[in-house]
């Protein structure tokens, strides 16, 4: 993966976004506003819009805070694609002109900004935490490099939303848990510290809102920023709660074997 | 319900590591609110790459590494501005704190044996940064907001607290606006505990997220919260060449190495011994002085090359570096050397606390950067701002669970409601305001000059110029008006209100780094090179009077560390 983007330049030339408008409080449906920006070189999506609200229009509205793509503050939907604003420099794009609009599976209100709690509502309904078991007499738990490299691209999700704004499944059904938090349960579940009981873990999720929900077409893994593939813990969510009884004995054995 | 008062033993201020880490520490014994600019978890403490320090001995090298060594090593990076009690107090806890952590949750990076792994970093003697790649921050950060889910703690998000309530040197409450419905609206509290960061867009060329505008230092400094060496700015010698988005120390850590035009590895003429992985402020000063004398590249940036370290390993210890260079930069680590340069990073100063966090309100507490300790003295050593963070932020919780177990509720509601009609006629006025200035160019106007003449080599002239700047700058603030007028989501009222305290924080830098006429760690006058210990061996305290700051200073608590010359 090597991208030569520098030497692209942009310096000057107007890139035109159309802009999803919409607010929840006075306006009968969402609409379309063109903005025109002059690009500078390494200008990313979420300049030329913090451009527009600074210069032209300070009531068009976004999240952002890091600016350096680790945040997960501005995903949105850039020319239909999910992804950070700031993440995409504007001499990458294929075109001049730019579709933004907000992500999707949420309700809007306003502009770009969305009511983002059915997604922490799902984060926290997997009880996202370590639960782990008796506290170790002195110093740390003991776990392999392996283990901790085996959950690392689970423990990268920066809960930016995009694969839940991507999921057909979460389009059609509100009380899908979704990509994100169905992944993080299964960075907990797959982290050698973890003690939870899988049985109340899964008596929960063992159904059409949860583990079984998901329609494999990775359109999460497709959507991520970050290089997760959400759809390869929801599957290894499934296997568990097939294999059940076998996999609890295999996992306490190799849990025994690495003390 | 609109305008009813909701009462809280505790407010804690800021949703970053500091903030989350008291917060646990209150929950469940206190009715405890989360007060944030933005949602917890795109806090700047995730921004963090490198690692948190803590004499674990873990690596192999470091089986005779203590907590006093590294009190030793933090003291002297700091060139002895740090309070040694404070030192002593965060580097002894360090190992407790991050086994706390790692029982949270923290996936650490391990070592052979499975224990916590420990790189290297700038100004220590030992191996003694636990890292989880260069991800340190994003984990830590994330583990500590899953167990605030796990402990229900009550968050109110996208809320910018614009004053705190002080009366008769007792705490009373906090006004904040809420960005969605634009409401303000007063939040009576027995204890605030300010958690709110730094203040790193004050200047240009900074590593800090967007939202880093210091807006709680200036809160506490207009209620009247003396702050303490601001003057000190930490520049990090690695921040990526177009947007200063940061390159982790870890990645000299793992050995590699700083390059110039000629291809020489300059380091060695600096800091003979430590090289790259001398503190910052020698860093930052001698890639600067590199790029001055021609061996930058295109007068700009010096190179961080990786290359000999291999796709493997920079894969393992790196991944996140790799992101950040081919996002924004265009440039594979793997393959190419990283164009770096320094950049605006950390405020070692802030509001004035003691080793238990306290300020001299009663029931106002600070932790993190916002606060200063002072466990940073004059430089912060990479790898001691999360352990800061964690460490305070415990410290606080269990001294204000004491305080108010010792102390009655003398909280009257009265100077609320009073602050509260004063503040909102405030914001207002501001709204009605006609003046004809817009907030961005004053906001620009001062990033360029605090970062031109208030920097990483000052000197009188500059200062003088930067202080001038900065008061016609807070003359012109006047005219600022707000176009937008809508209550409902206004960025502009929130980045104006937001303006006003950034001023004020470059007024304290600038007329503190003016007034300071010696060199030491981050503030290095040219025309004062040396270190002048008897007569600057001594904090700076900034008060707020409407004629501007005014300035008084206080000892350093010295306990077995006599000063010294810094070599490396």
């Amino acid at each position: 993966m090597h991208h030569k983007k520098e030497n692209i330049d942009i310096e000057e030339k107007v890139f035109s976004f159309k802009i999803f408008r919409f607010d929840k409080r006075k306006d009968q449906g969402p609409y379309f506003e063109c903005f025109n920006v002059k690009a500078k070189k390494g200008m990313t999506v979420l300049e030329a819009l913090l451009k527009i609200q600074e210069d032209q229009d300070p009531s068009l509205v976004f999240r952002y805070s890091c600016r350096g793509a680790v945040c997960g503050s501005c995903a949105m939907i850039i020319n239909g694609h999910p992804n950070l604003a700031c993440r995409i420099q504007l001499a990458n794009l294929p075109s001049p002109e730019v579709l933004i609009e907000p992500l999707p599976n949420f309700e809007i209100i306003k502009d770009l900004i969305v009511d983002m709690e059915p997604f922490w509502k799902a984060y926290r309904m997997v009880e996202p935490w370590l639960m782990p078991g008796e506290r170790e007499k002195q110093g740390e738990h003991l776990v392999t490099e392996k283990n901790r490299a085996q959950i690392d691209q689970f423990v990268n999700c920066i809960l930016c939303a995009c694969c839940y704004g991507a999921c057909p499944v979460v389009s059609r059904d509100e009380d899908y848990l979704g990509p994100a938090a169905l992944a993080k349960l299964f960075r907990f579940i797959r982290d050698s510290r973890d003690k939870r009981n899988w049985e109340d873990t899964f008596k929960r999720l063992d159904n059409e809102h949860g583990a079984w929900g998901c329609d494999t077409v990775f359109r999460c893994v497709d959507a991520c920023p970050k290089q997760v593939r959400p759809t390869d813990g929801i599957e290894a969510l499934r296997r568990r709660m097939v294999l059940r009884p076998f996999i609890r004995q295999a996992a306490h054995e190799a849990k025994s074997e690495s003390k | 319900m609109r305008n009813e008062v909701l009462s809280y033993d505790v407010i804690v201020i800021g949703g970053g590591l500091a903030g989350l880490m008291t917060s646990l520490g209150v929950t469940g014994s206190q009715k405890l609110a989360l007060f944030s600019k933005v949602h917890p978890l795109r806090s700047h403490s995730l921004a963090a790459q490198g690692g948190l320090n803590a004499a674990l001995g873990n690596v192999p090298g470091s089986a005779d590494d203590s907590w006093e060594k590294h009190t030793f090593d933090t003291i002297k990076g700091s060139d002895y501005l740090a309070d040694q009690d404070a030192v002593e107090i965060m580097c002894r806890m360090g190992p407790e704190v991050v086994y706390e952590l790692e029982h949270w949750g923290v996936p650490f990076s391990r070592t052979p044996e499975c224990k916590i792994a420990q790189r290297p970093f700038g100004g220590a003697d030992y191996p003694r940064t636990c890292y989880a790649t260069d991800r340190t921050g994003h984990v830590l950060l994330h583990t500590l907001y899953e167990q605030s889910c796990r402990k229900n703690v009550e968050v109110f998000s996208e809320w910018l607290v614009t004053s705190l309530v002080i009366e008769d040197n007792q705490v009373q409450g906090i006004i904040a606006l809420h960005y969605e419905s634009g409401e303000v609206r007063a939040f009576s509290a027995r204890v605030v505990v300010f958690a709110t960061g730094g203040y790193g867009r004050v200047y240009g060329n900074s590593t800090n997220a967007l939202i880093n505008t210091g807006s709680g230092i200036a809160v506490a400094y207009r209620a009247g919260v003396p702050i303490k060496d601001l003057e000190f700015v930490q520049f990090h010698p690695t921040t990526l060449y177009g947007t200063n988005i940061l390159i982790t120390e870890g990645a000299r850590g793992e050995g590699g190495i700083l390059v110039n035009n000629k291809g020489e590895r300059f380091m060695k003429r600096y800091a003979e011994k430590l090289m790259e992985l001398a503190p910052r402020d020698i860093v930052s000063r001698s890639m600067t002085t590199e790029i001055l004398e021609g061996f930058g590249f295109e007068n700009a940036y010096l190179h961080l090359d990786l290359r000999h370290l291999g796709r493997e390993k920079i894969m393992e210890r790196l991944p996140g570096i790799c992101d950040i260079a081919i996002d924004f930069a265009g440039v594979d680590p793997v393959k190419e050397p990283i164009p770096v340069q320094p950049g605006q990073h950390y405020s070692m100063g802030g509001i004035d606390t003691n080793e238990k966090g306290e300020t001299k309100i009663r029931g106002l507490y600070a932790a993190g950067e916002c606060a200063c300790v002072s466990v940073h003295g004059a430089n912060r050593l990479g790898g001691n701002s999360l352990l800061e963070t964690v460490v305070f932020g415990k410290i606080v919780s269990t001294h204000l669970r004491e305080f108010l177990k010792s102390q009655g509720d003398t909280r009257d509601a009265s100077f609320l409601d009073k602050a509260l009609e004063k503040e909102k006629q405030r914001i207002e006025e501001l709204l009605k305001r006609k003046g004809e200035r817009r907030y961005t160019e004053i906001r620009d106007e001062l990033r360029r000059v605090m970062f031109a003449d208030v920097g990483i080599f000052r000197k009188e002239e500059e200062l003088r110029r930067a202080c001038e700047v900065v008061q016609r700058l807070k003359r012109d603030y006047r005219d600022v008006s707000v176009r937008h007028k809508s209550r409902y989501f206004n960025f502009e009222l929130i980045n104006v209100l937001e303006l006003e305290g950034m001023l004020d924080l470059a007024d304290i830098i600038s007329r503190g780094a003016l007034a300071r006429r010696e060199s030491r760690g981050s503030h290095f006058r040219t025309d004062y090179p040396k270190r002048d210990d008897p007569n600057w061996l001594r904090h700076t305290l900034a008060t707020f009077t409407p004629n501007g700051p005014e300035f008084d200073y206080k000892e350093v608590k010295i306990t077995r560390y006599a000063p010294q010359e810094r070599k490396y």
